[in-house]
């Protein structure tokens, strides 16, 4: 049985901002169908009563002070930005 | 030259026998001679490094060059950021990313005045084990080039098996530490998490990723964790633990250890003769005074599907940031929202876009108490087999990898085979333990790795293991002819 479908495809790269030709929507059906049944072996156990683990270390919240501190200046803090204007990162229009 | 140790070049340098120039000349003269058959180096530093050793040559002999990492040459992980040193990732997206700061593990290295030669090539955002995925080109195994490097870190355990630089930093998310170090015949160690600052580390799996030392002995690479070892503030995760001294752990001493060798770790699947090989080892282990017996690790076998459940998730959240719009290669676009696609769909490998997919799939609406926390709750089982084991024993050994390196192409097609060869290092990182591979013998002239693992935040008895079975052995001392 089919876990994935080619429709769960698009829309989960979708939602991960990727594009994709109906190839590749085919080849990444298949593979991720696979990861998944492998995935699924995980059902064999009973975690009804198990805390799931986040983080391996017993780490409270780190707290700091909400103080401003020197990092970049602003040349600097724009000098990968593949396009700028007036001091800014610029983008295309977000609306038509 | 190359195989000498961190202390040998150290008195050399010291007695002023060589200058800190010739020292980073003979790296890059060793570079440019087999770099072309290797190719670990994604980017070199000549110039900075020629620079810089010139600079260091005016303090030989003086107090300031008394550290013992004073002058030598290093070689670094490219998803390791250094301040104005390209750092790719082996991603074509950051084939332009010139970093405005440096990762603390950098700012460390410098504070001890080693000399950054270059940044290596690994796995693409460092998923994957054999270096394959690189956006760039793929690193050959030094041993035999039509053989993998291992990875993610290949670049980095090929540069030193391949006498390029002494030592090298590598991550290790999965095993891309210990892995890459057993197919390259190298001593690589994952410290425990939150040992070694995370900043400045490209994110790819934040609950997993560790940053860690490779090195032609284990001496070496406790000098080298020593210097990068501890807390920093800047990154919230890091432990604040009090760093111990690793070099006084190396006695040679295991008389009374007790080890515990998990039954999974040397069944179906894995390679006869490095089976045999970590009998032996284990065996080298009992004339010097330690006991074994075999354990059981029940959960192992659900470690790489609860791996890539958990890694690719964290990755999708992580590699969200890779946009085009603060930096990177930005694709051409009409509006914002193509501009995120085609910048993502132009600049990602394979591997990497399947990973985000599986990420965003068993994040998203639906299916995360499914996949997601299902994961998470059976990382706790994974994890609670490592701490049962651990209150009746000093360290777990097992082999690094099931098999010795494998053929460029064999493994590429298929991601589930590849994602097998992890399947003995990736418990260490669930349960978030130390592991180091150490070289224990070869299989048709390539190396096999023996892992041996430790408890929370006590690499000094990993180290004395990995040192004492080093030590009674000849495996360190085979190099590849290149």
């Amino acid at each position: 049985m089919s876990r994935i479908t080619k429709e769960e495809v698009k829309h989960v790269a979708n939602l991960a901002r990727l594009e994709m030709d109906e190839a590749e929507v085919e080849k990444f059906t298949t593979q991720l169908d696979d990861i998944i049944s492998m995935a699924e072996q995980l059902n064999e156990l009973d975690t009804e009563n198990v805390e799931p683990t986040t983080h391996v270390l017993d780490l409270k919240n780190v707290m700091r002070e909400d103080k401003v501190q020197p990092w970049l200046t602003r040349e600097e803090a724009l000098k990968n930005a593949p396009d700028q204007a007036n001091g800014q990162v610029k983008v295309p229009s977000i609306f038509e | 030259m190359f195989d000498k140790s961190i202390s040998e070049l150290h008195s050399l340098l010291h007695k002023k026998e060589l200058s800190v120039s010739e020292l980073v000349q003979t790296s890059f003269d060793r570079i440019h001679t087999v770099d072309e058959k290797v190719k670990a180096f994604m980017t070199l530093n000549e110039e900075g490094a020629m620079q810089a050793a010139k600079a260091l040559d005016g303090k030989l002999g003086t107090e300031e060059a008394r550290g013992l990492l004073f002058g030598l040459p290093v070689g670094v992980k490219d998803n390791i950021v250094t301040k104005g040193l390209r750092t790719t990732a082996s991603s074509q997206l950051l084939s332009n990313f010139e970093p405005l700061h440096n990762a603390t593990v950098v700012e460390r290295l410098n504070a001890a005045e080693t000399i950054t030669v270059g940044k290596l090539n690994m796995d693409e955002f460092a998923m994957g084990s054999s270096n394959e995925n690189s956006g760039y080109f793929g690193t050959r195994n030094p041993w035999n080039t039509d053989y993998v490097p291992g990875g993610s870190s290949g670049g980095s355990a090929a540069s030193v098996a391949a006498g390029e630089v002494f030592f090298s930093l590598g991550s290790d998310t999965g095993g891309s530490i210990r892995q890459p170090a057993a197919f390259c015949g190298v001593v690589g160690l994952k410290p425990t998490y939150g040992l070694v600052s995370r900043f400045g580390l490209i994110a790819f799996a934040s609950s997993l990723d560790q940053i860690g030392p490779i090195t032609n002995t284990v001496e070496d690479n406790a000098y080298l964790l020593q210097s990068i070892a501890g807390h920093d503030k800047m990154d919230s995760t890091s432990a604040n633990v009090d760093v111990p001294d690793y070099l006084s752990s190396l006695t040679g001493d295991v008389k009374g250890l007790r080890i515990a060798v998990p039954k999974e770790y040397l069944a179906e699947g894995v390679d006869e003769d490095v089976k045999n090989s970590v009998l032996q080892s284990l065996k080298k282990l009992e004339e010097l005074g330690a006991t074994w017996d075999e354990v059981s690790l029940p959960h192992s076998k659900y470690a790489v599907a609860t791996y890539y459940l958990l890694s690719s998730s964290e990755a999708s959240a992580n590699l969200a940031r890779f946009d085009g719009v603060r930096y990177g290669v930005r694709a051409e676009a009409e509006n914002l929202l193509d501009l995120y696609k085609k910048t993502r769909s132009e600049g990602f490998g394979d591997e990497v876009k399947r990973r985000i997919m599986l990420g965003t799939f068993a994040l998203s609406s639906g299916y995360y108490d499914a996949y997601y926390k299902k994961a998470q709750k059976v990382r706790t089982l994974i994890k609670n087999d490592f701490e049962k084991v651990f209150e009746d024993y000093d360290v777990i050994i097992g082999p690094t990898t099931p098999t010795p390196a494998f053929k460029v192409g064999e493994k590429i097609d298929n991601p589930l085979t590849m994602y097998a060869n992890d399947i003995l290092t990736i418990p260490v990182n669930l349960a978030g333990v130390p592991a180091i591979s150490v070289p224990c013998g070869l299989s048709n002239g390539l190396p096999v790795g023996l892992q041996i693992i430790g408890k929370h935040f006590d690499e000094k008895t990993v180290y004395r293991v990995a040192h004492a079975f080093e030590q009674a052995t000849d495996h360190h001392k085979a190099k590849p002819e290149l």
